[in-house]
C-alpha cells in the first residue's frame, strides 16, 4: 500500500508550509472538533481545558503520570513510524506489545528466583523485544513470501493475541487458588527502578508516580530509532524501499528480508509497552495491559510526522491529555477519559485520512501571497 | 429425539442471531470492497449506529426513529469515509481506523455525558425494542429476516444490474469506467453509503434487538469478524454469508463448549473457538486454503491522468 | 491536401497546438482524414503522434486549433464527446477489466437500461452481428483474462464498435502482437474500410504501414513534415522522413580501444510469468574501451536488456559472464553483487529507479552504494563525508544547485542525470550500462554527458547504451546493436551506421 500522498494532491506548496503549516493547521483542525464535541456536550471549553493543564503539568506528581502515559505513546508511535519509513502499515502493535509481554512475564517468571536485578531486566527487556519482533515476524513474512496484505494480518494478529492472552492467563500462568486471570506476582528484583527512586538517588526529590525508567528507555529508543534509519546503511535502504520499491531494488536491496527487518523492529518496539506496564507498574503479566497504546500510536506516529522527535513531542502531548483527561473527568464526571481516544481518532483522520483537506486552502494562500 | 431435535434448532436460532450483523456488516462491506475501498472501519460504523440507535429509541421511545437514528449515524460515518477516501484520496485504511478509534471514544463520551450511566444507554423496554415475530423463542425480529434478504439482494444487485456492473469494474479497473464515461467518484460514494446503510443496520440490531440497550465497545470486534468473513468468502455474497455463519456457529458452540470436554480432545479452549474466524481467515490469506483475491484496486485512490 | 483526400474529410484538424510545460509537443498541425479509409500517423517516439490523437479523443485539450468531425466544428472536452461524435479508440495499454467475461466489458457503460439482463442479450447479439460482419469473432463469455493478446484487442475494438464508432483510432496496435496476430489485425481493418470505417493508426513500424494503410503522414518533432499515399512511397523514403537530416553532434573521439572482453551473453533469454518472451537469445559482447549502443524502438526488450545485466532480473535462459562471474537461471546474482564486480548502471527511469523523490541529493548520490566506505562503515553512515561525495559529484559534474541538502525531485530532469550519472562514473567502473542517458535533457547538458562519456570509454571502461534517440547512439557508439521483438536483428559499426540503414531495421521487424 502507498503511504505517500498520490501525486496530483501533492502540487508543490513551499518546503516550510509543507513541513511546518500543513500538519500544524491539520492538527487545529482535529482539535477544533474536538472543542465542537466539548461545547456540544456542555462544558466550556476553557475550563475544561484550564483543568485539565493543571491535572497534566500542574503537580510533580502529575507531570510524573504524563511522562509515564508518554513512555507508551513513544515506544509505539516509534512501533508505526519505523513500519512506515519501510512503506509498510503496521496496525498490529497492540498485538505485538501483548505477546511482548508474555515473553518479558516468561523470562522473569522462569528466572526471578535466579538471576540478580540488572540481569534479570536486561533479559526481561530482551524477551520481551524478542516476542514483540516474532509477533511481528509472521505478518512480515506472510506479506513478504505470500503477498498477503499486512494491514488485514496485523489486524486479524491482534485478535489472536489477544485470545490467546486470555488463555495463558487463565489456564496456564494462574496461580493455583487464585481467581483473577493473570500471573503470580515478580519478585522484587525484576521491578524497574521508579523515576522518583532514581532522582532521589541523586538528590532529586519528587511526588511518587508510577513513571519509571522505561520512559528513558523509550527516549533511547527514540535516538536509536533516529540513528537507525538515518545513520546507517540499514535505514537508509529501508526508507529507500518506503519510498521507492522499484529504486530500493535497482539498488541491491532485498525487499523481502527488508520487509522482514522493518517489521520486526517495529514489532520489538511495540513491546516496549509491556516494559513499562509489567516491569514498572503491575509487576505481573495482566490482561488488556495494551489498551489502546497500539492503535494509539498510528495517531502518534502520524502526528510527530514519523521523525523521532516529532513522535516524542506528539507522545507527551497525548500523555499530557491521556493524565489531564483522567483528572478532568473527575472534577466534571460529564467528560470521561475516553474523550482522549475521541482526539486519537481525530488526529488520525485530519494528520493521516484528511491530510490533503487544507491543501487547496493553503495553496491559494500562499499564492496570492507570491 | 425431541431433544436432539429442540437442541439443533435452538443452536442453529442462536447461531443465525449472532450471525445477523456479521451478515449485515458483510454486505454493507462487500459493496465497498468491491468498489476498490478498503473498510476497515465496518467496526466504528456500526458501534456507532448501536449508540445512536439506543439513545434515540430511549428518548423517543420510537423503534423506528432509533433504527434510523442507526442507520444515519452509520452513514455520517460512511460520508467521512468517502469524503477522506474518494475525494480527498487519503489513506483507505488509516481513515478506517480513525473512524474505528473516534466511535470507540465518542460513543463513550456522548453516553457519559447524556445519560451519565458510565457510557451506557437506559435499558430500552420492549416497546423500544425490535421483537421476535413468529417465533418468540428463535427470538426472530426484523433484521434478523433483513439480514436473510440482504444476501440475496447483494448478490443481485452485484451480479445482475447495472449498478453492480459497474461496481465490480471500478474496483478491479476504474481506468476502464472512467474510459466508458462514468463517474468513477460517485459510484464509489454511492458503494460506501450503501455500505453506511448495512453496517448502520447491524449497529440498531445490536443495541436494539441483541441487546436492550448500548454498552461501550458493544461490537467488541465483530466489525472485523464480518471483514474477515468477506475475506474468507473471497468477496462474493453468498460464501460470505456461509462464513459469517461458521462463524456465528462457531460463536453459539463456544458458549455452550464453556467447561465441557470434549471426548477423545479434552478441554476445547474458548479462545480457541473465538481466535478460529481469524486464525481461518490467516491461513486463507496465506494460500493454505484456496487463494483470496481482492479486488484489484482497491486500496487505490483513483486519479484521472490529466 | 484536399488534393490527397477523396470526397469529405471524416476528420478534419486545422492548426493543433498542445505545449506540456516547456514542452511544444504538437505545433500548428493540420490534417484530415478521408471517410472509409486507413491512414498510418508515423513518427519516432516523441513525434507527438498520441498527443495529437489524444486531442481528437478529448483526453487532452489543444491550446489552439479546431476539430472538424465531418465538416462540423466540435468541442472534445472529454472521451465523452469524441464517443458521442463516433470516434472510437484502442490504447496501446488495453482499457479491459480482466475478471470480467467479453460481453461485460463490452456493455460496460453502455448497459441498456439499469437491469443487465435485457441489455446483454441484445449486446450479445450485437457482437454476433459484428463478429460476422468484420471477422471480429471472439467468444461472448470467455474471460478477458484467459484470452491471448490479440485477442483482448479484437474486444478493445468490437467495444469502440459496439458504441457505433464510424471513426477508429488505434495507437500501437502491433506493438503488442505476434505477427500472425498482426496479420489477423490487418484483415479485420481492411474489413472495417470496405464498410466505411474510417482508420488512424498510430504506428512507428512502417513496413506495416506499407502493409496496410492508403495513405501515411510523417510526423517529426511536432509537425507534420509529409503526407504521401502509400503507392507513392516506400519505407526507405518513410525512413529518412521520419528520422529527417539531423546534424550529428559533433563528437571529437577516437577510435575505440577495443580490450578485452568484460560482458558476455549467451542465448540469454527471458519469459515472463504470462509466458511472453520478452528476450529470446541475446547474444552480445562488450570489451573494454568501448561504446556499444542499442538501437531500437522502445519496447523491444531494451529495458528488460537492461535489467538482465544489471542483475535486477534474473534470466529465465542462457548464460551471462560479467568481470569474470558467471550468472545463469542457476546462479542468480544481484544488483549489488554486481556493482562489487564493477558494474554500474544509469536506469532508463531515472525517476521510478535511479533515485528517490523525496530524498536529499546528498542521499541520492549514493544509492545502491550505502554499504561501501568512504559514505559508510560498519554500517553506520557517514553523513560529512557522504555530504562532500555529493558535492564533489556536483562540482564535477557542474549539478546545479549545488545543494547537497536540496530534495531530489527539486532538480530539473537534466541535473538529477547528471546526478546520476556522476554516482555511477565517480566509482570508476568496469562496465558501464546507460539506459537514454540524455532523455528529457537540454541540449548543453546532452553534450556535457556525451563528452563525459566518451571520456570514460577512452579511460578504458566498457559502456552499453541504450537509447531510442537514434542521434544518440550514432554519435556515441562504436558499435550498434539493433534490437526488435526481444532480439538482437542486426550489427553495424559506427562508420557504416547511418539512420536510414538503421530505422529500417528497426522497422522491418
Amino acid at each position: 500500500m502507498s503511504l505517500v500522498a498520490p501525486k496530483s494532491a501533492r502540487r508543490p506548496l513551499p518546503g516550510w508550509v509543507e513541513i511546518v503549516i500543513l500538519p500544524l493547521v491539520n492538527v487545529a483542525l482535529a482539535f477544533l472538533v474536538v472543542g465542537v464535541i466539548v461545547h456540544i456536550i456542555g462544558v466550556d471549553s476553557f475550563q475544561a481545558l484550564k483543568l485539565l493543564l493543571v491535572g497534566a503539568l500542574g503537580s510533580s506528581e502529575a507531570i510524573g503520570y504524563t511522562l509515564y502515559y508518554a513512555t507508551n505513546f513513544i515506544f509505539t508511535g516509534l512501533a508505526v513510524a519505523i513500519a512506515f519509513h519501510a512503506g509498510l502499515f503496521n496496525i498490529g502493535g497492540e498485538g505485538q506489545a501483548y505477546i511482548g509481554g508474555l515473553g518479558c512475564g516468561l523470562a522473569v517468571l522462569a528466572f526471578d528466583r535466579y538471576l540478580p536485578g540488572p540481569l534479570l531486566i536486561l533479559l526481561a527487556v530482551l524477551a520481551a523485544a524478542a516476542f514483540g519482533a516474532a509477533w511481528a515476524a509472521v505478518p512480515a513474512w506472510m506479506q513478504a513470501w505470500r503477498g498477503s496484505h499486512i494491514v488485514i494480518t496485523t489486524i486479524m494478529f491482534n485478535f489472536v493475541a489477544s485470545a490467546l492472552m486470555v488463555y495463558l492467563l487463565s489456564n496456564v500462568l494462574r496461580p493455583q487458588g487464585s481467581m483473577s486471570p493473570q500471573s503470580r506476582g515478580f519478585s522484587e528484583a525484576a521491578s524497574l527502578p521508579s523515576m522518583q527512586a532514581v532522582l532521589k538517588s541523586v538528590g532529586i526529590a519528587v511526588a511518587p508516580s508510577a513513571l519509571n525508567l522505561a520512559f528513558a528507555l523509550a527516549l533511547l529508543s527514540a535516538v536509536a530509532v533516529w540513528v537507525f534509519l538515518w545513520r546507517t546503511s540499514w535505514g537508509y535502504a529501508l526508507r529507500t524501499m518506503g519510498h521507492n520499491a522499484e529504486a530500493a531494488t535497482y539498488a541491491g536491496t532485498n525487499l523481502r528480508r527488508m520487509t522482514m527487518l522493518a517489521m520486526c523492529l517495529s514489532g520489538a518496539l511495540a513491546a516496549g509497552v509491556a516494559v513499562n506496564e509489567l516491569l514498572g507498574v503491575h509487576h505481573r503479566i495482566v490482561l488488556d495491559f495494551p489498551a489502546g497504546y497500539g492503535f494509539a500510536g498510528i495517531a502518534v506516529a502520524l502526528m510527530g510526522r514519523s521523525h523521532p522527535f516529532g513522535i516524542v513531542l506528539a507522545a507527551l502531548l497525548f500523555g499530557a491529555l491521556q493524565q489531564g483527561g483522567t483528572e478532568l473527568s473527575f472534577e466534571i464526571p460529564a467528560m470521561t477519559r475516553e474523550m482522549v481516544v475521541v482526539i486519537q481518532g481525530l488526529v488520525i483522520l485530519f494528520c493521516g485520512a484528511l491530510a490533503h483537506l487544507p491543501r487547496p486552502w493553503l495553496q491559494a494562500l500562499v499564492g496570492r501571497r507570491s | 429425539m425431541e431433544e436432539t431435535l429442540t437442541f439443533v434448532t435452538l443452536t442453529l436460532a442462536a447461531t443465525l442471531r449472532v450471525a445477523t450483523p456479521l451478515v449485515l456488516c458483510a454486505m454493507g462491506g462487500l459493496f465497498s470492497e468491491k468498489s476498490g475501498i478498503i473498510d476497515v472501519g465496518l467496526e466504528g460504523k456500526m458501534l456507532m449506529a448501536a449508540f445512536f440507535a439506543a439513545a434515540t429509541a430511549s428518548l423517543t421511545g420510537s423503534i423506528w426513529a432509533g433504527v434510523g437514528a442507526g442507520i444515519v449515524a452509520a452513514e455520517v460515518m460512511a460520508l467521512l469515509h468517502g469524503v477522506a477516501c474518494i475525494t480527498y484520496r487519503g489513506n483507505q485504511v488509516v481513515s478506517g481506523i480513525a473512524l474505528n478509534i473516534l466511535a470507540a471514544g465518542l460513543t463513550v463520551v456522548l453516553g457519559t455525558a447524556w445519560f451519565a450511566r458510565g457510557g451506557q444507554t437506559p435499558p430500552l423496554g420492549d416497546s423500544e425494542r425490535l421483537m421476535p415475530i413468529f417465533f418468540p423463542v428463535a427470538r426472530d425480529n426484523i433484521l434478523v429476516y433483513a439480514a436473510l434478504l440482504s444476501v440475496p439482494f447483494t448478490w443481485w444487485a452485484i451480479a445482475r444490474t447495472r449498478f453492480g456492473l459497474r461496481l465490480r469494474a471500478v474496483g478491479e479497473m476504474p481506468l476502464a469506467v472512467d474510459g466508458a464515461g462514468v463517474s468513477v467518484g460517485w459510484l464509489r460514494y454511492r458503494a460506501v453509503l450503501l455500505c453506511g446503510l448495512f453496517a448502520g443496520l447491524a449497529g440498531a440490531y445490536l443495541s436494539m434487538a441483541q441487546n436492550a440497550g448500548f454498552s461501550r465497545d458493544m461490537t467488541a470486534g465483530q466489525g472485523f469478524i464480518a471483514l474477515a468473513a468477506i475475506i474468507f468468502g473471497k468477496w462474493r455474497p453468498f460464501p460470505a454469508f456461509g462464513a459469517c455463519l461458521i462463524f456465528g456457529l462457531l460463536d453459539a458452540v463456544a458458549i455452550r463448549l464453556q467447561g465441557v470436554s470434549v471426548p477423545g480432545v479434552g478441554e476445547v479452549p474458548v479462545q480457541l473457538i473465538q481466535a478460529l474466524p481469524y486464525l481461518l481467515t490467516l491461513f486463507l490469506l496465506a494460500g493454505f486454503i484456496g487463494n483470496a483475491v481482492a479486488p484489484k484496486a482497491a486500496g487505490i485512490p483513483y486519479e484521472k491522468e490529466h | 491536401m484536399q488534393s490527397l483526400t477523396a470526397g469529405a474529410a471524416a476528420i478534419e484538424l486545422r492548426d493543433i497546438d498542445k505545449s506540456f510545460g516547456a514542452v511544444h509537443a504538437v505545433r500548428g498541425v493540420s490534417l484530415a482524414v478521408a471517410r472509409g479509409s486507413i491512414t498510418g500517423l508515423v513518427g519516432e517516439n516523441g513525434a507527438g503522434k498520441s498527443t495529437l490523437m489524444s486531442i481528437l479523443y478529448g483526453l487532452y485539450r489543444a491550446d489552439a486549433g479546431q476539430i472538424l468531425i465531418e465538416g462540423q466544428a466540435v468541442d472534445m472536452a472529454s472521451p465523452r464527446d469524441a464517443i458521442a461524435h463516433g470516434i472510437g479508440m484502442v490504447h496501446q495499454h488495453f482499457m479491459l477489466v480482466d475478471t470480467f467475461t467479453v460481453l461485460e466489458n463490452l456493455v460496460l457503460g453502455a448497459e441498456g437500461g439499469p437491469l443487465l439482463a435485457r441489455g446483454m442479450a441484445a449486446a450479445r447479439a450485437e457482437l454476433m452481428r459484428l463478429g460476422r460482419e468484420y471477422g471480429l469473432s471472439v467468444d461472448p463469455d470467455a474471460r478477458v483474462a484467459d484470452l491471448s493478446v490479440g485477442e483482448q484487442q479484437r474486444v478493445e475494438i468490437l467495444k469502440v464498435l459496439f458504441r457505433g464508432a464510424r471513426m477508429l483510432i488505434l495507437d500501437e496496435p502491433s506493438a503488442v502482437l505476434t505477427p500472425q496476430e498482426t496479420d489477423r489485425l490487418f484483415e479485420i481493418l481492411r474489413a472495417l474500410r470496405e464498410r466505411g470505417v474510417t482508420v488512424v493508426l498510430i504506428t512507428h513500424k512502417l513496413r506495416e504501414v506499407m502493409a496496410v494503410a492508403d495513405r501515411v503522414v510523417v510526423m517529426r518533432q511536432g509537425e507534420v513534415v509529409a503526407e504521401r499515399r502509400t503507392v507513392d512511397t516506400n519505407t526507405d523514403e518513410l525512413a529518412e522522413l521520419m528520422v529527417g537530416r539531423k546534424v550529428r553532434l559533433d563528437l571529437d573521439k577516437g577510435p575505440p580501444l577495443q580490450g578485452e572482453s568484460m560482458l558476455t551473453a549467451r542465448g540469454l533469454s527471458l519469459v515472463d510469468r504470462r509466458g511472453v518472451r520478452l528476450l529470446d537469445s541475446i547474444d552480445l559482447d562488450l570489451r573494454a574501451g568501448e561504446i556499444v549502443g542499442i538501437a531500437g524502438v522502445s519496447g523491444n526488450g531494451q529495458t528488460e536488456l537492461l535489467q538482465v545485466l544489471a542483475g535486477i532480473r534474473a534470466p529465465t535462459a542462457g548464460r551471462l559472464e560479467v568481470c569474470g562471474r558467471a550468472v545463469d537461471p542457476d546462479h542468480p546474482i544481484d544488483p549489488a553483487e554486481m556493482r562489487e564486480l564493477g558494474l554500474a548502471h544509469v536506469p532508463e527511469d531515472r525517476l521510478r529507479q535511479g533515485l528517490v523523490a523525496a530524498f536529499e541529493a546528498s542521499e541520492t548520490s549514493i544509492l545502491g552504494y550505502q554499504d561501501q566506505p568512504p559514505y559508510c562503515r560498519n554500517h553506520l553512515l557517514d553523513a560529512p563525508a557522504v555530504g562532500r561525495h555529493c558535492a564533489e559529484l556536483m562540482r564535477r559534474f557542474d549539478v546545479r544547485p549545488q545543494a547537497p541538502g536540496l530534495r531530489s525531485s527539486h532538480f530539473s530532469g537534466g541535473n538529477q542525470q547528471k546526478l546520476i550519472l556522476a554516482r555511477e562514473m565517480s566509482r570508476l567502473p568496469k562496465v558501464l550500462l546507460v539506459g537514454q542517458p540524455t532523455r528529457g535533457v537540454d541540449i548543453g547538458a546532452i553534450e556535457f554527458i556525451h563528452r563525459e562519456l566518451v571520456k570514460s570509454r577512452d579511460a578504458g571502461c566498457a559502456i552499453l547504451i541504450v537509447s531510442v534517440e537514434l542521434e544518440e547512439i550514432l554519435s556515441l557508439a562504436d558499435r550498434v546493436l539493433v534490437m526488435s521483438g526481444g532480439r538482437i536483428v542486426g550489427e553495424v559499426s559506427a562508420d557504416q551506421a547511418d539512420e536510414r540503414t538503421l530505422g529500417r531495421m528497426m522497422a522491418d521487424a
